[in-house]
């Protein structure tokens, strides 16, 4: 055996050169959004009003903020179907405690503490069973909205304290609103949090491979139970932000969302089956789906033709690209 | 014996190979698993597969069950060229496989999983059970195993599992016959039954293709031998021209003392001990301790227990009931964690699963166990991680491209390098490595082997389980031996020897060996 | 005798079922006349009939969300060619639910089998896609029950032996399922595809192709539903069975199917199912309000996987059990 110790001087890293660069999902999403941006701007001579695109953020900032929470669990190869009926529930929360006169800031507490609740009992499900979390999620789905049928039935809670509208309808700076404002800095600390803490390295470490992650002396279950406290807890801000923003709440409040939010982190470069993606791609990706959307809103398309939109997104930007690599490397 | 008596008739081989596979080359990304490989299977012969871990052996039985397709070279079957494109082709074709690792249905019924895609039909085209589990049971006694075949297959004992496999195996007419260490997992007593399948399918003209580690079981029953070494032929002949030393020198392409660069270290006092410890359904009253400066081997068959043992140790398991002590206090370990920070560290067997996160770059897999300490805020300094992961893949001579390559790209030696760096760089005073040359090159092999003799010298305690004997009886300081959960005895190396060893781990106080042992 | 009947889960949750039934009746004991529970179980048997499909599915491991958007795209399109000629007969109608249903279910099958995506997004994305086809085809109107043929409303209701055609149309399915699951070669693939991939390769079978093909059987069954749906209803629109798949999905995890596949009776979907039809008919009947229904069986799905959990529990490897046992 040769002494190899000397001349083995192993690089930190190669130079990859810019082209893998330029073909980072990120790279390649944001040239997407750009050339919808453009598309935009050239079908409706009211899209570059700063006041229409302030509005075209509201559409998308609530989602969104709920996807961050969310790409951090598909990373740990989890995932939260029940977000938007946490929304509900917490919503349903609020309108009671205003309808008993708590005041502004009271309801904010108890929409988050709602929401922080029911993703904690997602947590207490899926690691202190060990179920999966699909199951679990599509139970609670029903649970939680089910409550708020329950408490609900078919009628409607309104009267919000005046100054409660202002996390959903008020702008912080001209036209920035608060909605755009939070979703911004969250994202910078949900950044942060996946891809310059201890903490987002052990969720990459879980999501790639849970059994060497526990051999490795992380507490995965610990580590899920937090993340699934702060898909909650998240959903429990925008449930904030939705129910101050629409003013009222119904028992069908944000029906069908978690569609779109685990569309949006999908779309966001996030594997579904865990293990990698990026949080900037996610708010790219929220940039996008906003986009589209607004856009197919000038262009007066109705809703229920947004959510093919959505679904053929879905599909098409996991199907792309093992396709081009098939066609690739036959 | 039986082969004595076809010598000593002066019977040439005449018949013709019923399977003759040239040329096969096999690459995986990173390594070239078979290169130009040629093998013959007569009828009514053993033919017994000889090689080290990683020498080849399982790729090309996984290609011979139609898994794998080889990127060149021939397959003929009966002098008529032929493809095994799958699973199923393989056995249309006769070829039947024992698997190493049992691939069989946990829910399904012992019957089922027998036939499982050669189900028989009867009326209607519909599946007929009745014959099935006629048949099931039929076959089970003809290998004289008391299983039931309408229990499911995850209510019985993994040796019980593996006569389903071998039933299962035999359930076909076939012309090939592949066992993969069918003896791994098998008592003295199923051992001995298994032979006499062997010579019953022989008897039956059939072509038997023998795995195994086990040189007694190469001498008792096989005809032929090919040896691997790294993907390529080492040397092939009939059993009876040739030695146990022959074998091992084709397998290795050295011979053995050169191995083990094993230096006596003075050993120190008792630094971890383990008392009455127990585990409901996998190991029960478990008494050892390793000293400073000591290599304790931990010798047994496949399935006795050592894994599971080592595991409850490192926090993975609860034990029942029991006590570790370190440096004579007792401490507790309720997860790996604990264990790490105790300074107890355990090198998992199944390098891809347990030992690394291959998706993630080298440096990330080296510092995840180190992290907390590196980065006391939280907060990651990649320039610290950097330094302590190339501190330790350069002490043990990693060949890399760069650290921020997955550790998917790095072939299985240097994987194995990257689980023992990673472990290493907390600085544990345990370390317990789980077969830790299991299935990587004989290169990397011998630096391992180096690498923990550089442990104990700097006054580190290893545990080393291991199934290879050369490395047990060539590295530890005292070998203990497990048996179906239970820790029978712990032996000096010097004490001691390998046909010893063997007998302690199966049961038995019989002669193993044939005449060659 | 008893102790190893009470450990067959569905032998417990049949003795469940029964004694939450008599519960009822103990109170209103018209909800045990024939009449009622004839009605129950007519009401329940497009929900057994999805669960049997679902259950397909999962068995091999992967799952089927668009199987409510499956059946509302289905029934829609059978309700405009019978809105637009009436004169066709109920016989091809039902064979163009079957060929729609199967094409739709064959999707998702594609791109899972050929592409490898993840049937959780497949079918997400399905779901929100044919339930927006809908609206595209008919630009959210509906189609009334006078716009259908009196024919194509009957069919499924004419009674025949004490019970409507629906009803038998569901035991027919279920008894060729049983058949299907137990005595076919494609039956127990299905089991051993989703039981261990790497062991039903090994044994031969093709994983991918087996998944493709219970897509296919799930669409098929699902679009057949859809015209069941339709005719029971006696309208069809957009929203028809909106979230159906959900209760499909808890009917089968109440009924002991394994959400990782490879376990799963039938007799255990169809109590399943039975026990969400007799919740749902019982809230009315002991004056709850039809609110609490999701919220039931909300916490019914959640219940339900942790004890499937338990019974599946992976044991180790047995070595002090198998050390007393072998030999």
């Amino acid at each position: 055996m040769t002494d190899r110790a000397s001349d083995n001087h192993i690089p930190d890293r190669l130079d990859v050169g810019w082209k893998p660069r330029m073909l980072r999902w990120e790279t390649l999403l944001f040239a997407v959004a750009v050339v919808i941006f453009v598309f935009n701007a050239n079908a409706s001579p009211y899209f570059l009003d700063p006041w229409n695109l302030s509005d075209a953020t509201f559409n998308f900032t609530e989602k969104a903020t709920i996807a961050l929470a969310m790409a951090l669990l598909i990373v740990a190869a989890e995932i939260d179907l029940s977000v938007a009926s946490i929304i509900a529930v917490a919503s349903v929360a609020m309108g009671a405690a205003a309808q008993a006169g708590v005041g502004t800031w009271g309801l904010v507490v108890i929409g988050m503490a709602t929401g922080a609740l029911a993703g904690a009992f997602n947590g207490f499900l899926v690691t202190r069973f060990g179920l999966p979390s699909i199951v679990v999620t599509i139970g609670t789905m029903s649970l939680f909205r089910g409550i708020a049928y329950v408490v609900l039935g078919d009628g409607v809670y309104k009267g919000y304290p005046a100054d409660f509208a202002f996390f959903g309808q008020e702008y912080v700076f001209w036209v920035i609103s608060f909605e755009f404002v939070f979703f911004l800095v969250m994202a910078v600390v949900f950044g942060i949090i996946l891809h310059r803490t201890v903490f987002g390295r052990w969720i990459f470490a879980i999501g790639n491979n849970p059994v060497g992650a526990r051999f490795s002396g992380i507490r995965v279950e610990r580590v899920k139970f937090i993340l699934f406290v702060v898909s909650g807890l998240m959903a429990g801000v925008a449930a904030v932000m939705l129910t101050s923003r629409i003013g009222s709440t119904r028992p069908t409040i944000a029906l069908g969302m978690e569609l779109e939010v685990v569309t949006m982190v999908v779309l966001g470069g996030v594997n579904i089956l865990g293990g990698s993606g990026s949080i900037p791609g996610v708010v790219i990706a929220a940039f996008v789906m906003g986009l589209v959307t607004f856009g197919l809103g000038l262009l007066n398309i109705p809703g229920i033709v947004m959510s093919i939109v959505i679904g053929v997104m879905l599909i098409s930007v996991i199907a792309l690209p093992i396709l081009w690599k098939k066609i690739r490397a036959p | 014996m039986q082969k004595q008596d076809a010598d000593s008739y002066g019977l040439p081989t005449v018949a013709e190979p019923v399977l003759r596979m040239r040329g096969i080359g096999k690459k995986f990304p990173g390594v070239i698993a078979l290169a130009d490989v040629d093998l013959e299977l007569v009828p009514g012969e053993v033919t017994a597969l000889v090689g080290e871990n990683g020498a080849g052996k399982s790729t090309l039985v996984k290609i011979l069950c139609g898994i794998y397709q080889p990127d060149s070279g021939v397959i003929e079957l009966a002098g008529r060229e032929i493809t095994l494109a799958s699973a199923e082709q393989a056995m249309a074709q006769g070829v039947s496989v024992i698997h190493q690792e049992t691939v069989l249905f946990d829910d399904l019924s012992v019957t089922e999983n027998i036939f499982m895609g050669q189900q028989i039909k009867g009326r209607f085209n519909c599946l007929d059970w009745r014959a099935m589990h006629k048949r099931a049971a039929a076959l089970l006694s003809s290998l004289e195993s008391d299983i039931d075949p309408g229990s499911k297959l995850k209510e019985l004992g993994i040796a019980q599992k593996h006569m389903v496999a071998i039933a299962r195996a035999l359930s076909v007419d076939s012309k090939i016959v592949v066992m993969d260490e069918p003896t791994a997992a098998l008592s003295y007593k199923e051992i001995e039954e298994l032979y006499e399948i062997v010579e019953k399918l022989k008897s039956e003209n059939k072509a038997v293709l023998f795995i195994s580690h086990k040189f007694e079981e190469i001498f008792r029953i096989a005809d032929t031998y090919t040896v691997f070494r790294d993907g390529v032929v080492a040397g092939k002949g009939r059993v009876s021209k040739t030695n146990q030393n022959d074998l091992i020198a084709m397998m290795v392409g050295r011979t053995v003392n050169q191995i083990f660069p094993k230096e006596s270290v003075e050993i120190g006092n008792p630094v971890l001990t383990v008392q009455g410890f127990c585990h409901p359904t996998e190991f029960a009253d478990i008494e050892f301790s390793v000293n400073r400066g000591e290599i304790l081997g931990f010798y047994g068959l496949v399935g006795s227990g050592r894994s599971e043992l080592m595991q409850a140790i490192f926090g993975i398991s609860q034990p029942t009931g029991g006590r570790i002590l370190l440096d004579g206090a007792e401490i507790s370990i309720r997860s790996p964690g604990d264990a790490t920070g105790r300074g107890i560290v355990y090198v998992p067997e199944e390098r891809g699963r347990q030992g690394v996160v291959l998706a993630l770059p080298i440096f990330q897999n080296i510092t995840l166990p180190s992290l907390s300490g590196l980065s006391p805020k939280g907060f990651l300094d990649l320039a610290k991680e950097f330094e302590l992961a190339r501190s330790y893949a350069e002490r043990l001579q990693l060949k890399a491209a760069s650290l921020s390559h997955p550790v998917s790209t790095l072939s299985g030696g240097n994987q194995q390098k990257v689980v023992i760096a990673k472990w290493l760089a907390t600085e544990p005073r345990v370390i317990i490595l789980d077969e830790p040359t299991k299935g990587i090159d004989v290169g990397s092999k011998a630096a391992v082997h180096g690498f923990m003799t550089e442990l104990v010298k700097a006054g580190l305690s290893v545990i080393m389980i291991s199934s290879e004997l050369p490395e047990i009886l060539g590295m530890s300081d005292r070998v203990a031996v497990m048996r179906e959960g239970r820790l029978i005895e712990i032996v000096d190396r010097k004490n001691t020897d390998a046909e010893t060893l063997v007998r302690t781990a199966i049961g038995t106080s019989q002669p193993v060996g044939g005449e060659a042992a | 005798m008893i102790k190893a009947l009470l450990k067959n889960r569905d032998v417990v949750l049949g003795l469940i079922l029964v004694m939450m039934t008599l519960a009822i009746a103990a109170r209103f004991p018209g909800f045990i006349e024939l009449e009622n529970l004839r009605g129950i179980f007519t009401d329940t048997s497009i929900l057994i009939i999805l669960a049997l499909a679902q259950m397909i599915v999962l068995l091999t491991r992967c799952i089927d969300l668009s199987i409510a958007s499956n059946l509302a795209l289905t029934g829609m399109i059978v309700a405009m060619i019978n809105a637009s000629s009436p004169e066709l007969s109920i016989a091809v109608l039902v064979g163009v639910s079957l060929i729609v249903g199967f094409c739709l279910g064959a999707v998702n099958g594609l791109f899972v089998w050929l592409l490898g995506i993840p049937p959780i997004v497949v079918t997400l994305g399905t779901l929100a896609i044919y339930r927006g086809i809908i609206f595209l085809l008919t630009d959210g109107q509906w189609i009334n029950a006078h716009e259908m043929s009196p024919a194509f409303l009957q069919a499924p209701r004419n009674i025949i032996i004490g019970l409507p055609v629906l009803a038998w149309v569901a035991i027919g399915l279920v008894t060729a399922a049983a058949v299907f699951f137990g005595w076919s070669k494609l039956g127990r693939a299905l089991y051993a595809v989703g039981g261990n991939p790497v062991a039903a390769v090994y044994a031969g079978l093709d994983v991918g192709k087996t998944q493709f093909i219970a897509f296919c059987i799930s669409g098929m069954l699902s679009g057949l539903c859809g015209y069941l749906w339709v005719a029971r209803y006696a309208v069809a629109y957009v929203d028809i069975a909106r979230g159906f798949e959900l209760e499909v999905v808890a009917a089968c995890v109440i009924g002991g199917i394994s959400i990782a596949g490879g376990i799963g009776t039938i007799p255990g979907v169809v109590l399943g199912a039975l026990f969400l039809g007799v919740v749902k008919n019982a809230l009315p009947v002991i004056g709850i309000s039809p609110f609490w229904q999701l919220a039931i069986s909300g916490s019914v799905i959640i219940i339900a996987v942790v004890i499937n959990a338990r019974q599946e529990k992976t044991v180790g490897k047995l070595i002090l059990r198998s050390s007393h046992k072998a030999g």
